[in-house]
């Protein structure tokens, strides 16, 4: 018989290290061909911290995104980053860049300020253009303005403020940018097979602010899969706690398959943080925090039992229907 | 012992010497430098390794090289015609289908026979046809998201099959 | 500015190369002269390995270098202060664990040097079990003991202490009053992160006896640091490069082929190439560590939670590394996104003779957010309640204080749940979606 169920789970999850103190950097260079050369010690795994780092460099100075080149991963190019985990690149490398951005759009500004006879303060950078608010004749493309300056540049540095926990106590104020979660989960089971159809998969996730959306659902989406697979499939010890038996390849470890996914349907909270960049909070691991426990219940509310052990397999369904 | 593989490699001729135990992927990764194949488990279970054989598509990491004698291996540096991208690979980019990437070339090779095979495929057709290939990043949505944007482009043959 | 950027779809940098099969991953480069390198792994989980015989495997034609132990200038790495992992093992803690590697001309000379090499194990009792590896007289996985030992505050790890130990308000007054209590204990087994690139580094050593190590690093200067440790150089003559990473997922948060590959490297003065195979990456890389969580509920017949008592059980694996972060973020989670006045949280870490857990994406949050909602679903089904509307009711807000001590802002936890429920396309009544993260006005 095929049963249908659904569950619900909820989650939240710290941006950065807990108690603060890891730092990223970044430097920007302006070149004279009106292009910028943004140095990074950050890592891109595949979640595209380079893409949104991007977008906040060009988005600062005034450029188009695609005049950005970024040189990062490298101890030889970019400077000190503490890494790519804790969903922190966006939050902490992004409040780099965008001290970077500024210090040089500054840098620019000054520079430029002469060349047009204007001041400073007069002047704003709007698709790789110099102009001056007030006067909309005068007016120079970055690249000439770089050109014909000293070295444009700008430093950035950020590290989440350190807020230890008390030492008596053991207790602080120790997280930054809490990002939120919920899912919903609909599965529908074999009572015969024990085999799941994981059917829908509704979740909203608070980012904060998504800096990019696409890449936010991309999140969304492979968190959500992965997720999929600790409830259903993947145990690296099937006889736990020995050893034995253990996967050696992945047709003995099961990962999930474009066979297997849900529809996913996801939305994108926004409340922003105080402290991330545009209000940004980390999204990366939140994504893969809440969607298991939902599944895991969708197959026990399913079926009527509880198991109270993931991976849920065929095995351990028919096994709790027999008892 | 040793012997001459004469084969095309995108259209171009290859002759190699390799021994009878040698993959294909060894092959074009190792000795002919067409690394856009990728070696993720050596198993034939992930995908990430699969090129075209005269249009079909296989998993060169358990084909072994000898195999492809006289015959046409097209991988996805192959796939651009005229200087620009299969539409396979501007829809991929376009819709956010690769993270880190690893698992991409051997995915829109996949499809790239898809296309071939069928111009108008649904996103079950799409599904399948990468169901042998594995992606832990993207979930796959956006990948399926992309085969189907790609079957909607007029120019959806790629190079040479 | 262009205020468009922020907020849109711009495609991925460098995705366009990622189609084309451009990207270069650290399997994908190759060095004049490159060597290939393979290591002799340890047949069994616990020992002391008394005598290791490597001259047959030198000798073997194309075999540049064998390297065992001694070879390792300090045979020790990992994070910082816990650092507690030889690189090249002698007192034998998982099956599996590196003995001695290989540089030859190509792999399969490299596998065939491994086999010549002898090896005399003292084999010894090892625990898999962390409960019996809790349990008096248990074989000790490591001399000091199967518990890692915490300190008064999460960032002093080495202490005296079993178990990382949070709470607030006082259980007793909270299970005084409720109207039921609830128990239930959660298990989720270990997973791999199965990142589709697998582990791999390529070093390339310069005239000069300087380095440049191509990794895959999360974090290539932190790694550089452990590296330069291992290998005692100055870490300014040593560069990290890890321009393309295949996926992470915290697979690639600790060092894997690094060490080796560099050791073999100047040994050698060759470039070296070191590529784990699938098979060694599921049965030897870290993972996501297995954990039994218990839980007991003080809760009232509306649905509010007056006291929370948990204890997690993380196992280990045999090396200490970021677990004892991965138990700080797993205990201040665990209590789950809802506000309890009288919270016990007791996370132990325990050590067995299995490869090291680690860290994976969600770090201990992931398995508490397992338990957690599973007996919030628990108390949902002995109520008779609606899942949903408990979360609700139980939700954190803007101005609440987590057993950790930590006060809330910027909570959208009501606001995602009732988003969510939309998505489901499931209708919430009136006075559940009138519901806000506002600061609450009365008491909890
Ligand atoms: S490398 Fe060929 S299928 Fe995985
Ligand atoms: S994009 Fe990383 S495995 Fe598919």
């Amino acid at each position: 018989m095929k049963k249908r169920g659904i569950g619900i789970a909820a989650g939240m999850y710290g941006t950065a290290v807990m108690g603060g103190g890891d730092k990223s950097m970044a430097v920007i260079e302006l070149r004279p061909d009106g292009g910028a050369d943004l140095l990074l010690g950050s890592v891109d795994l595949g979640q595209g911290s380079t893409t949104v780092l991007a977008q906040m460099a060009a988005h600062e100075l005034g450029i188009p995104y695609d005049c950005i080149s970024v040189h990062a991963m490298d101890t030889a190019v970019g400077p000190f980053c503490a890494g790519t985990w804790g969903s922190r690149l966006t939050y902490v490398a992004g409040n780099a860049v965008v001290a970077a951005a500024r210090e040089a759009r500054q840098c620019l500004l000054e520079a430029a300020a002469p060349l047009l006879k204007a001041s400073a303060v007069e002047l704003d950078i709007s698709e790789g253009k110099i102009v001056s608010r007030g006067n909309p004749e005068a007016s120079m493309p970055v690249a000439e303005a770089v050109f014909k300056s000293p070295l444009i540049a700008g430093r950035g540095s950020y590290a989440p403020p350190m807020r230890l926990p008390d030492f008596t106590t053991g207790k602080g104020n120790c997280f930054h940018a809490l990002a939120w979660g919920a899912a919903i989960a609909e599965v529908e089971v074999d009572t015969e097979t024990g085999e799941v159809d994981l059917l829908r998969l509704a979740c909203a996730y608070d980012a904060g602010r998504a800096i990019n959306p696409m890449l936010v659902e991309g999140q969304i989406q492979g968190g959500a899969v992965m997720a999929q697979g600790q409830a259903m499939l993947e145990q690296l010890y099937p006889c736990y706690p020995t050893v034995d038996s253990q996967p050696q390849t992945f047709h003995d470890y099961i990962i999930p398959t474009a066979m297997d996914i849900p529809g996913i349907e996801c939305r994108i909270h926004e409340c922003p943080s105080p402290e991330g960049p545009y209000g940004a909070k980390g999204i990366g691991e939140i994504t893969a925090v809440v969607p298991h426990p939902a599944i895991a219940e969708a197959i026990c509310n399913a079926i009527g039992v509880r198991i109270d052990e993931i991976p849920i397999t065929p095995e351990k369904i028919l096994r709790a229907l027999q008892r | 012992m040793k012997y001459m593989l004469s084969f095309t490699v995108n259209g171009a001729p290859a002759d190699v010497a390799v021994g009878p135990t040698e993959t294909l992927l060894d092959v074009l990764r190792d000795r002919l430098g067409f690394t856009g194949a990728k070696r993720g488990c050596e198993t034939g279970d992930c995908g990430a390794c699969t090129v075209l054989v005269d249009g079909r598509s296989v998993r060169s990491c358990i084909t072994l090289a000898l195999t492809v004698q006289g015959k046409a291996v097209t991988t996805v540096e192959g796939l651009a015609r005229d200087g620009k991208p299969h539409p396979l690979q501007q829809a991929f980019h376009d819709h956010g289908a690769s993270q880190c990437g690893f698992c991409t070339p051997g995915m829109i090779v996949s499809l790239a026979e898809l296309l071939e095979k069928n111009p108008e495929p649904c996103r079950d057709d799409a599904r399948a046809a990468i169901a042998g290939n594995l992606c832990r990043c993207t979930g796959y949505v956006k990948i399926i998201d992309a085969a189907m944007a790609a079957a909607r482009s007029p120019h959806k043959k790629g190079g040479p099959a | 500015m262009s205020p468009e950027l922020i907020g849109a779809r711009m495609k991925r940098y460098g995705g366009l190369d990622h189609a084309a099969g451009r990207t270069q991953f650290v399997d994908d480069l190759r060095a004049p002269g490159m060597l290939a390198a393979k290591v002799l792994r340890s047949p069994v989980a616990k020992g002391d390995l008394l005598h290791i015989d490597t001259s047959a495997a030198r000798g073997l034609p194309g075999v540049a270098a064998v390297i065992t132990a001694a070879d390792v200038p300090h045979n020790i790495y990992g994070p910082g202060r816990l650092a507690d992992q030889p690189v090249l093992a002698q007192a034998i803690r998982f099956r599996g664990e590196p003995l001695a590697a290989v540089a030859a001309i190509d792999e399969d000379t490299a596998r065939e040097a491994l086999e010549l090499i002898r090896i005399d194990i003292r084999e010894q009792p090892a625990v898999f079990d962390p409960l019996e590896a809790m349990a008096d007289g248990a074989p000790k996985v490591r001399p000091e003991g199967n518990l890692f030992l915490f300190g008064p505050h999460p960032f002093m790890y080495a202490g005296e202490k079993p178990c990382r130990e949070i709470c607030s308000g006082s259980l007793e007054q909270g299970f005084a009053s409720a109207d039921r209590i609830i128990e239930g204990e959660y298990r989720q087994a270990s997973v791999e992160h199965a990142a589709l690139e697998p582990q791999c580094c390529l070093a390339v050593p310069a005239p000069d006896g300087s380095l440049t190590v191509h990794t895959m690093s999360q974090h290539p200067w932190l790694h550089r640091m452990e590296l330069c440790a291992v290998l005692q150089m100055a870490p300014h003559r040593v560069r990290s490069v890890s321009t393309a990473v295949g996926g992470g997922f915290g697979g690639k948060s600790d060092m894997h082929a690094d060490p080796v590959a560099a050791l073999l490297a100047l040994k050698t003065g060759r470039p070296v190439k070191w590529r784990w195979t699938r098979q060694e990456e599921l049965l030897y890389s870290t993972h996501r560590g297995a954990w039994r969580i218990r839980f007991r509920d003080a809760v009232t017949n509306d649905g509010r939670i007056l006291a929370r008592d948990v204890r997690s059980i993380r196992d280990g694996g045999a090396y200490a590394c970021y677990n004892y972060g991965c138990i700080e973020s797993h205990c201040s989670t665990v209590a789950g996104p809802y506000a309890i006045a009288n919270v016990r949280i007791q996370g132990y870490l325990v050590y067995t003779n299995k490869p090291p857990a680690m860290t994976m994406r969600g770090f201990g949050v992931n398995e508490a957010a397992y338990a957690c909602e599973s007996q919030m679903n628990r108390i949902a089904a002995e109520l008779g309640m609606d899942p949903l509307e408990l979360r609700l009711i139980n939700a954190y807000r803007n101005g609440d204080i987590m057993p950790n001590g930590h006060r809330l802002e910027s909570v959208a936890l009501v606001e995602v749940l009732q988003e969510t429920a939309r998505a489901a396309g499931i209708e919430l009544p009136a006075h559940l979606q009138a519901m806000s993260s506002q600061a609450r006005t009365g008491d909890l």
